[in-house]
């Protein structure tokens, strides 16, 4: 299929940035980032830049990769990352319009590439269970119920990937801090710190620059993972409940 | 960086997973080994002479980085033979065709060959310095699995 | 006390305090129309006006009135702030293509509250220039119902809704107060973490039916005063 790719092209941060427009031939059985490595492999051979975007596992399950495609963060399909969306899904003749996530945030670094080094702060801030870890425990020694170790999985499945922000028309982090809070808040080793984490990683967040979260739910329906707003709800109790009632 | 070549860091990547796919695959056998010991050094050279890296080094540069693993594959790539040509048995993932039972199994040679392999580097031209690191079982008595 | 103002100035508790003068809004605004829906009774505007005369003395009732004052003006002010501190965190690049999809139907309502609560902060300006300030401070002609002489409001009332543009006016300002609420009303509990699957499903039918009755309640005055009067 020949398609037209209007493609988000920009040399540095500084840059101010534009698109160009790339006539590319791509088969249906290629992956949207195969499409991609052909569209660079031949601008190599024309000795241009190749346009530069994250990648990693290729699988969805890391959360490197990270296209908005026509307007959708990740491309159309539900549930999917952006690699795993395969050409199959388009047909001769589409123009396809790829720009990186846009948020102030998330500065874009080159191209499609931008800097999502905020979420890594934020988990920093208090992403995390403090544990002496020598032997492991069995694993019955701690009883939960399985509806909440079932909720906290689902929260885990966040695979940190920034879509909700790219989604979210206030670029508001909610959904992944609420995922990140909700995953360690279910679990009884997470409430220990539940009140500290919740507090530590709100504050990160907002240094940040993110925005606020004004339940318009575009970020359920882009992430790749289907997280769901209810961790919102839940992280906007604890961290209620932490600010009105933590000991520090 | 300074080569300034004609050919892009994916073609010699792919050209280099051929030849290991090719010979230095599931099934090894010496003559052809020694073959792609070649075969992966003229391509090395082609790299170092012809390829092209686009954009410049003090940026975000994701093609340097590939380039940077690719030349990292072709020593890792060699050295893969020459440790299969070292070790005349078949054992685990390294089926060494001329070391097999009558039914097609791995045959491993316990007495010459029970020991880890860490290669020391001494150059391009050289050739890796064998350090074995022997494998003594104190409890545990060394016997084959059958697969049938 | 700093911990009060981290808390406020956070951007959970910043929202908070938009659900909460929200929800206060909310029940302002049934009291209201429950009140105004007195100007159906066909009896020169009695009920009215002897509930109008209430409103505005009754020592509670005066107090609760600055509270509203206080949380409107809450209310819009920090919604404008968030609005635009959402535009900043947004970047000054935009999406070229622009899509903003959203679990279930209220997309338009959910995207545009800001737009939406701008008019509805002018019609208030305009409605409350009309008649609240009216019965504070003009020159109302007095009624007299039983030896008690009250301002006549309701002679106020029927002259605006004579006048056709006023009757479109109120009626399209009822219909975007019906947009605000539809995302409104379920966000407010969202936001304050009242969320659970066994009662978040009728939380969310309420606030619909909500919705669309409580404007069209206060839209069938106008129009009804306008036909038959």
């Amino acid at each position: 299929m020949k398609l037209t790719l209007k493609i988000w092209r920009q040399k540095s941060p500084k840059d101010k940035g534009r698109f160009e427009t790339y006539k590319v031939e791509a088969s249906p059985h290629m992956s949207f980032l195969e499409m991609l490595d052909v569209l660079n492999e031949e601008l190599i051979s024309k000795k241009e830049e190749p346009v530069t975007f994250e990648h990693d596992c290729r699988e969805g399950i890391c959360g490197t990769c990270g296209l908005v495609i026509n307007g959708q963060p990740h491309g159309p399909n539900k549930g999917t990352a952006t690699c795993q969306l395969h050409m199959r899904f388009y047909k001769d003749g589409d123009i396809i319009v790829i720009e990186p996530y846009r948020a102030s945030a998330f500065p874009v670094l080159k191209d499609l590439a931008v800097d999502r080094s905020a979420f890594d702060r934020i988990i920093q801030a208090g992403g995390y269970i403090s544990v002496s870890t020598g032997a492991p425990q069995d694993g019955n020694a701690i009883p939960i119920e399985k509806d909440q170790a079932a909720k906290s999985f689902d929260a885990a499945a966040c695979i940190g990937c920034g879509a909700c922000v790219a989604a979210c028309p206030n670029a508001s982090a909610m959904l992944f801090v609420s995922a990140k809070v909700s995953h360690l808040a279910l679990l009884p080793q997470g409430k220990v710190e539940a009140q500290r984490r919740a507090q530590a990683m709100v504050r990160q967040m907002d240094e940040e620059g993110f925005g606020m979260c004004s339940n318009v739910t575009a970020c359920e329906v882009e992430c790749p993972k289907e997280i769901s707003v209810t961790n919102i709800a839940r992280l906007n109790r604890e961290y209620l409940s932490a600010s009105l009632g933590s000991e520090v | 960086m300074n080569v300034k070549g004609n050919q892009s860091v994916e073609s010699f990547h792919r050209r280099l997973g051929k030849i290991m796919w090719d010979y230095c695959g599931m099934s090894r056998n010496a003559d052809s080994m020694k073959k792609y010991r070649k075969m992966i050094q003229e391509l090395r050279e082609e790299f170092y002479k012809d390829v092209f890296i686009p954009g410049s080094m003090n940026d975000y540069n994701p093609e340097l980085e590939k380039a940077q693993r690719v030349a990292d594959f072709f020593e890792l790539g060699e050295l893969m033979v020459v440790d299969a040509l070292d070790r005349n048995e078949s054992c685990g993932g390294h089926f060494r065709e001329e070391y097999q039972s009558e039914e097609g199994e791995a045959l491993r040679n316990d007495e010459d060959y029970a020991y880890v392999s860490a290669w020391e580097y001494k150059g391009w031209d050289q050739d890796p310095v064998l350090h074995k690191e022997e494998l003594i079982f104190e409890n545990i008595e060394l016997k084959t699995r059958s697969y049938k | 006390m700093s911990w009060f103002s981290n808390f406020l100035t956070s951007s959970i508790g910043r929202k908070m305090v938009m659900s909460l003068t929200g929800i206060f809004l909310i029940l302002f605004l049934v009291v209201h129309l429950i009140g105004n829906l007195q100007l159906l009774y066909d009896d020169g505007g009695e009920k009215f006006n002897l509930y109008a005369n209430f409103m505005t003395t009754n020592p509670l009732i005066k107090t609760t009135s600055y509270l509203l004052y206080a949380f409107i003006l809450i209310h819009a002010v920090q919604g404008w702030l968030l609005w635009r501190k959402n535009r900043q965190a947004r970047g000054p690049q935009g999406y070229a293509v622009k899509t903003t999809k959203t679990v279930g139907t209220n997309s338009f309502a959910a995207n545009n509250m800001g737009w939406l609560g701008t008019i509805i902060f002018l019609f208030l300006a305009i409605h409350l220039y009309q008649f609240w300030l009216q019965m504070k401070l003009g020159n109302l002609p007095m009624a007299n119902y039983d030896g008690q002489e009250v301002k006549d409001l309701y002679a106020i009332v029927s002259v605006a809704y004579e006048n056709v543009g006023f009757v479109i006016f109120y009626v399209v300002s009822m219909i975007v107060i019906g947009f605000h609420l539809i995302h409104g009303f379920q966000s407010a509990f969202q936001t304050l973490g009242i969320n659970h699957s066994k009662y978040t499903p009728f939380i969310k039918g309420v606030g619909k039916i909500y919705a669309i009755l409580v404007p069209l309640g206060f839209a069938i005055i106008p129009v009804y005063m306008y036909l038959f009067h």
